[in-house]
Formats: C-alpha cells, structure tokens, sequence
C-alpha cells in the first residue's frame, strides 16, 4: 500500500505560475491541489472609476498572451454596454485578428510545450536538427508561430496588447501587400499544420473520464459570437452566461473556480469540436476527412488535437477572408455614455472568456467582472487528476505519476496569469 | 558550441501578464537557429522543465515583486547572474502589475484580506527597489526591436 505526499512547486511549459499539492494514504487519494499561484493583480477592482473608452486596454494587460482575446471580448462589452453594433468589416478584422492569436497561441502550446513530451526531449530547442523529422518540426513550429504574429500585427497592431481594434472599430486597415502577403505566409504553412495534425491524431497519451462541455457555438463567426452550448440540449444567449456560473472557492488558490449545475465542466478546443466541429471552414474539413470523426471525445489529450485543427481553420477561414475582401478606412462608430451593464463573451484559445461592465452617465465605470476559461477549468483539472492518481498508484513510481500528471494538466493549456486576476472573493 | 562555451542564459517571471515572455517566444521565430548555437538556457521554465540556477551570464527579469518570497528569489538571481536585465514595464516601473499601490484607502481596504491570506507586500515593487539593475528594456509589452539590441549588445560583450 502507497502513502505518499506529491507536490510539485512550479509547473513548467505552462503560462504563468502553478502548483500541484496530492497526498495518498494506503492507495487512497485524500486530496488534489491544483494551486493557482500568480499573484493577483486587482483589475477589477482597479477598472472602478476609469473611463469607458480605455477599459479594453487595461484589461488586455490582464494576460500577455490572451491579451487580443480580452481586448476583443472588452471591446464587446463596451459596446454592448453603449449600444453600439460593429459594421460587417470590423467584424470581420476581429476575427482575422482572434485567427492570428489562435494561430500563434495553439502553435506555443503544441510546439514547445507538448512536443517535447511526445519526443521524450525537456525543451523543444533540443530537438536535433541532424534527425529530418526533428528539423522539420523545428523549422514548423517556429514558422506557423511566426505567421499568426504576422497575421495578428498586419491586421491589429501587434500580437501582444494589439493597438488597432477599439470601441467602434479599428484605427488602422490592412493593406493590400501586407494582405498579400500574410495570404502567402498561411498557405506556406498549411502543410505542417497538416503534420502537426498527423502527429496529435497518432500521439500516444490518453486519459478518459466523462465530463460536461462548454463553448460559445458559432452563428456567423467562430470564436466571436453564437450561444453558449452547455451540452445539455441548453444554448444561452450570452447575456445570461454570468447566471450559469457557479463561482466556487478553493481556499489554496489565487483564482476563483467555477461548476454548473454543482458540476464541473471543460471550456477549449475540445469541447469547441465536441459541440461544433460541423461548423469548421469547408476546406478544413475537406482536408481533415475521417479525422473528425474522432470528435466528440473525452479524451483529455485530444485538446491537443482539437487545436492542431483550430489552427487549420484559422488559416484556412483568413485565407478565404483576406483573399474575398477589400479593406477600406472606415470610421469609428461612436455613442453617447449612458448608463448601462454591458456583456461580451468570446471564444479565447483556451475556452470561453465573460467580460461584463457597469458603467455610469458619465461614461465612468462602476464595477466589473471577468470569468477566465482556466478559472472554469480548474475543478475539472482536478478531477482528472484525482482519477489518473487512483489509476496510476498501484503501478507506478512516484516520479512518473508526476510526469503523466503534467502532461494532462499541460494539455489544458491553462493560464494561470489570467485565471488570477482579481475576482472578488470572501473566504469563510 | 559546447554547452560551456555559450553564454548561459536565465529567464524569469514574477507578477506580470508575461507578455515579455510571449514577445520573446517570437522574437525566436526568426533568431531560434543563432539563439541555439550560442545559448545555454539554464532556467526558462517557459522552455523547459530541467532548469538549473547556479552561475548564468545574463539573466532576463519580467515582473514585479508582489511577496517577501518572490523579494527573495529576485536577489538569488541577481547574485548569481553577471548581467541582470529588467524586462517589460512591470519590471521597469512596477505597474500595471502594482496598480493596488495607487488605490484608494477604500479600495485598500476591500483587497487587504487577500493580501494578508497570500502572503503579498504591502506594496508591489519594481525590481531596481529590490536589487541592482544592469539594463532595464521598458514597454507594455517591449518592443522586440529594442530587445534585440539589448540581447545583440550582450552578446557582443560576452564574446569579446
């Protein structure tokens, strides 16, 4: 019989800071920490007051690397909130610029955080460019990551904390070389996205449990706009997002968890193809063939997969939106401040993003919240592990239940420093 | 190269967003081949999961301190590394990550229990309040530009 105590300090190849506390008595889980360590840094609390109109960037600051997706998602709370509606063509370089971040963000997390465990290497620079099929992945990653920058900075700005996009559009619009271009640089990559694809579908991971689904199911615009599927025959518009939460206090962690129901659900791009991969661009899906078939899963590791192919999407659908649309200068919509609560929720790389905004006559903001896709999975995480635990305890050494613990807490790409963000929390 | 002869890297994050580590991963895009050849990453959990600090030659530092512990950990870097470098603008001047330093006594008063049950400082500091700084790159996020000729004039110096 195993009794032990687990605890890893600082989990790496993730973003931002967490650790892991497991203790075991005579092969019994008693108990799983997925501790979420960043320091919170009180956006919400720090937003009361501020004007409306520089809320969006504020709060992209809240996660380097989600930092288009709360940028977008504020942009459409505040523009809920003042009434304004989007003209077609600014929709539609928000999606060119979500497309960029997924691009870059899913190929982070797939090259250089998973990868290395698939090949049995600590860092993807280790890979030997002397072996072809360690090249060609090095020469991949870096060039896939590389577009979707080069997408996102054509059309926004920047990748990181973008200047363009603002409440009632954006400041500046592609031209036509750059649109050139960034058509050339997605079609470059399309065949090792293709790889990357063949090398999740084949990878050797696996870890069943059966759990609830979550995802924004699109209407027009994948990722930006539709209703909340919950997988339970329910799809919320989002205006009532907020109400399906349950905010649930895990005393060891700096961020706020979430259930539905009293139960736990997983928000990403699994549960985005578990709940929609119908929707998928028609080239996409050509390519794909039998693959999708493979959703809906409950696999945890086929997250992996579902980026792999959000990323095919992502070129595919820009590809067909660069190529068909002219972009002109347009002017910025603008409204007069009023009082109002404003909703926007939107598909982030890593599940379904809530910003929600209250704001006075005179255009200052009163409170808000923000409800981050890792704060609602970390209940699920969890779980899994608390399952794998009991699965692994009989067999298996310590150290390699700690491996096969990160891998899957890997596979959820959390990130940990948006899920610690200030929420307003009481603890008993 | 062998690994003794590159320059030996550390890289790091304390309170921030970690948008510096984002612009880094692609600034790599176009750098990853001369960047392997002559780095020895120690410590970047970012990039790895066997990382060492004992003796690096530059050290790259984003975020601000936010705990005694973290306070701690920034002076071991700085006494094992040559070079330190203050990365982004939380590191640099401490905000947006110290925004709780110019709250309202109100405000304090609604986030102090959190303070207290984390263990956080009473105040966020940026990293030339905790040690000494070489070379600060500033910006929400950096400009990749300005890191590369910051990385480039390292670099240069260490192989004279």
């Amino acid at each position: 019989m195993h009794s032990f105590d687990l605890t890893i300090d600082r989990m790496t190849k993730v973003e931002g800071s967490a650790s892991l506390e497991i203790r075991v008595k005579d092969n019994k889980v008693e108990h799983v920490h997925f501790k979420i360590t960043e320091f919170k840094r009180f956006f919400t609390e720090a937003m009361k007051g501020k004007p409306l109109i520089a809320l969006p960037q504020l709060l992209a600051r809240i996660c380097g690397t989600c930092s288009n997706a709360h940028l977008i998602c504020s942009i459409e709370a505040c523009e809920n909130a003042l009434g304004i509606t989007p003209s077609e063509q600014t929709m539609l370089l928000r999606l060119l610029t979500t497309y960029g971040l997924m691009i870059r963000d899913h190929a982070l997390h797939l090259y250089l955080f998973v990868l290395p465990d698939i090949y049995g290497k600590d860092s993807f620079l280790e890979f030997d460019e002397n072996k072809p099929e360690e090249h060609q992945l090095l020469h991949d990653g870096f060039e896939v990551k590389a577009a979707g920058n080069f997408l996102a900075t054509l059309v926004a700005g920047r990748s990181v904390h973008a200047p363009y996009p603002t409440i009632g559009g954006f400041f500046h619009f592609p031209d036509k070389s750059g649109v050139e271009d960034a058509v050339k640089k997605l079609e470059a990559i399309r065949p090792a996205v293709l790889r990357l694809i063949e090398i999740y579908k084949n990878a050797p991971f696996r870890f069943d449990r059966k759990t609830n689904f979550a995802a924004l199911v699109p209407d027009k615009y994948w990722f930006l706009d539709g209703c909340i599927n919950t997988g339970k025959g329910e799809c919320l518009p989002e205006k009532h997002f907020g109400e399906y939460l349950e905010r649930t206090v895990l005393p060891y962690s700096q961020a706020s968890a979430y259930k539905h129901e009293g139960e736990s659900y997983m928000v990403g791009a699994m549960a985005r193809l578990n709940l929609a991969k119908d929707r998928l661009h028609p080239r996409s899906k050509n390519s794909l063939g039998e693959t999708l078939d493979i959703f809906p899963s409950t696999n945890i590791f086929h997250n992996n997969l579902a980026q792999a192919i959000e990323i095919l999407h992502c070129v595919d659908h820009s590809i067909e939106i660069l190529t068909k649309h002219n972009f002109e200068p347009e002017p910025i919509i603008k409204a007069a401040n009023r009082e109002a609560i404003g909703i926007g929720v939107i598909e982030a790389p890593r599940g379904t993003l809530y910003h929600k905004v209250s704001v006075g006559a005179d255009g200052l903001i009163k409170e808000g919240e923000v409800v981050v896709p890792t704060g609602q999975n970390q209940i699920n995480i969890e779980e899994d592990i608390w399952r794998m635990v009991e699965e692994l305890i009989a067999e298996t050494p310590k150290d390699k239940i700690a491996f096969e613990i990160e891998k899957l807490i890997r596979a959820y790409d959390p990130c940990m420093s948006c899920a610690s963000h200030f929420l307003k929390v009481r603890w008993s | 190269m062998s690994n003794d002869s590159k320059i030996k890297i550390g890289w790091f994050s304390f309170s921030c967003c970690e948008d510096s580590t984002v612009i880094m991963t692609e600034v790599m895009n176009d750098h990853w081949r001369e960047w392997k050849k002559i780095f020895d990453f120690r410590h970047a959990r970012v990039l790895k999961t066997k990382n060492i600090l004992d003796e690096l030659d530059i050290a790259f530092v984003e975020g601000a301190a936010a705990s005694e512990e973290q306070e701690k950990k920034i002076r071991e870097i700085r006494e094992k590394s040559k070079i330190f470098v203050a990365v982004g603008a939380c590191a640099v001047q401490g905000l947006p990550a110290g925004q709780r330093n110019t709250f309202t006594e109100g405000q304090k008063k609604e986030i102090e229990f959190l303070l207290a049950r984390f263990g956080a400082l009473p105040k966020v500091l940026k990293l030339s309040e905790v040690v000494k700084v070489d070379a600060e790159i500033p910006g929400c996020p950096i400009d990749p530009n300005k890191f590369l000729e910051v990385v480039n004039k390292l670099v240069g110096e260490f192989q004279k």
